[in-house]
């Protein structure tokens, strides 16, 4: 095959520092959703596992919705439905995050739910048994245990909450593709600049690929 | 301190017309029994007969539906309100489990030491002074910086004693505890079982090791279909059970 183009290494090292300001928002809005989406998981998680259906089932309707809709159309309603309700602006970057926080918060509940389920009844028992309060027996007994066992799949969402700031540019946020795209408009280097785009998301998820492993290796001590 | 603490001779355990179900099936019923301090008490019955279920009742693991449950003085109610009396029945009433359950996360010693500082308050120097005692007691005191998954069943039971024995409980109930063991490692337990017998400590144990009851049971008691149908001494239950039905289970379980 006859291939008429040349891939311009410079052109694609010369967006990098264009690219670079885009990653403190991607790393913004990523991280920043899903920590307060961890503390979502965590209570909503445990909402679920309620024996009172009255905690249950307002956990169970929040988790369908935001597990149900795409990500794209939840940070649509809040950056551009919302402020007819609210009757003001919602600033883009909180309207990222807080998509980012309300979907991830929805997988991590099924996440924790799923993981302090799997402790076998008996170490509940045990910690009971010894006089521990429920509390307690939960604090010290369950949720580390499950916490180990929740590590890879909360990498995995991580991930995918990562990749899922890159909808944002839509709104606005001056996040990776944004940036890509401000540069792309001017110098007409697609090929160059969507490379370095996807190698920068890349260097990102390697590197927390990497951390949770360290992590897990590190925990499994005595499992 | 309570009453029932200063008057020696109250049983530590009493049991009133205890009823328990799951769903239609009728798992205790009218149970009626006294431990007196220093008893030790083994419970013989086939699988499903609901031996496990009255121990379990004892420190609440169980609900019951009717009757009335008194541990050392503190009451058990029925649909498990215990409130307060359970927690402190649990704080004094250790339990060893079939399966172990030692915490896989922690070490040996932080197994043995989680509950004298978290229950009892008492500071990390003290927890570990009576651990380093307990772990020495029951032979395990080389590997407590191992955690659970490096040794083997024997010594994880034995660790699940020293645990319960942390406490310091005036009643200790095992359940099964040497049904999941590979046979060599059988004795190490019961040999530490009968060290606590004869320091008198006061047991209830459901075994399987006949043996081993009629050398360390001050009483035992046979459960059938939910009901205490036999209960004697050692040698009025084995040698000479009254009802057929205890003489049929001896004669499967004691022909091997």
């Amino acid at each position: 095959m006859d291939v008429n183009f040349q891939f311009d290494w410079q052109a694609a090292i010369a967006s990098l520092p264009h690219l670079l300001t885009g990653i403190p928002w991607t790393l913004l809005i990523s991280f920043g959703g899903l920590a307060i989406g961890f503390l979502i998981g965590i209570i909503f998680g445990l909402l679920r596992i309620s024996p009172l259906r009255l905690l249950r089932w307002p956990a169970t309707v929040y988790i369908e919705i935001f597990r149900g809709t795409p990500v794209l159309v939840q940070v649509l309603f809040i950056f551009y439905g919302l402020p007819q309700l609210l009757g003001g602006p919602i600033n883009a970057v909180v309207a990222g995050i807080a998509a980012i926080a309300l979907n991830a918060g929805a997988y991590i509940s099924e996440i924790v739910r799923g993981g302090v389920q799997s402790i076998e009844k008996g170490q509940r028992e045990a910690g009971l048994s010894l006089g521990l309060s429920r509390t307690d027996t939960f604090r010290y007994i369950i949720w580390p245990q499950a916490l180990r066992r929740m590590i890879p799949a909360l990498g995995n969402q991580g991930i995918v909450s990562i990749k899922d700031t890159s909808l944002f540019s839509v709104i606005g946020v001056g996040e990776l593709v944004r940036q890509g795209q401000v540069y792309i408009a001017t110098t007409f280097t697609a090929l160059e600049v969507y490379l370095m785009v996807a190698l920068l998301y890349l260097a990102i998820t390697l590197s927390l690929s990497f951390a949770l492993r360290l992590l897990e290796r590190k925990g499994l001590v005595g499992q | 301190m309570n009453d029932s603490q200063q008057d020696s001779t109250a049983p530590i355990v009493t049991m009133e017309k205890v009823n328990k179900y799951f769903g239609s099936l009728h798992v205790m019923q009218d149970i009626d029994l006294e431990i007196a301090a220093g008893e030790v008490v083994v419970i013989v019955g086939a699988s499903g007969s609901g031996k496990s279920t009255l121990i379990r009742c004892v420190n609440g693991l169980e609900e019951f539906q009717s009757g009335r449950i008194v541990v050392d003085g503190n009451e058990l109610t029925p649909h498990g309100k215990g409130g307060k009396s359970l927690q402190t029945i649990r704080t004094e009433v250790g339990m060893v489990f079939q399966q172990f359950n030692l915490f896989p996360h922690l070490s040996v010693h932080a197994n043995v030491t989680l509950a004298p500082e978290k229950v009892r308050g008492l500071n990390n120097a003290k927890a570990r002074e009576i651990a380093d005692r307990l772990l020495d007691r029951v032979g395990i005191s080389n590997q407590a910086d191992k955690y659970p998954s490096q040794l083997s069943g024997g010594q994880q039971q034995r660790v699940a004693l020293a645990r319960a024995l942390a406490m310091e409980p005036r009643l200790m109930l095992f359940d099964e505890p040497t049904s999941a063991l590979d046979p060599e490692m059988i004795g190490e337990v019961l040999d530490a079982m009968r060290e606590l017998a004869n320091e008198g400590m006061t047991m209830m144990i459901v075994t399987h090791e006949m043996g081993f009851a009629r050398e360390v049971a001050d009483r035992v008691i046979f459960v059938h279909d939910g009901r205490i149908v036999e209960e004697g001494t050692p040698q009025e239950v084995f040698d000479h059970p009254h009802h057929e039905r205890t003489q049929a289970f001896l004669s499967r379980v004691l022909k091997h």
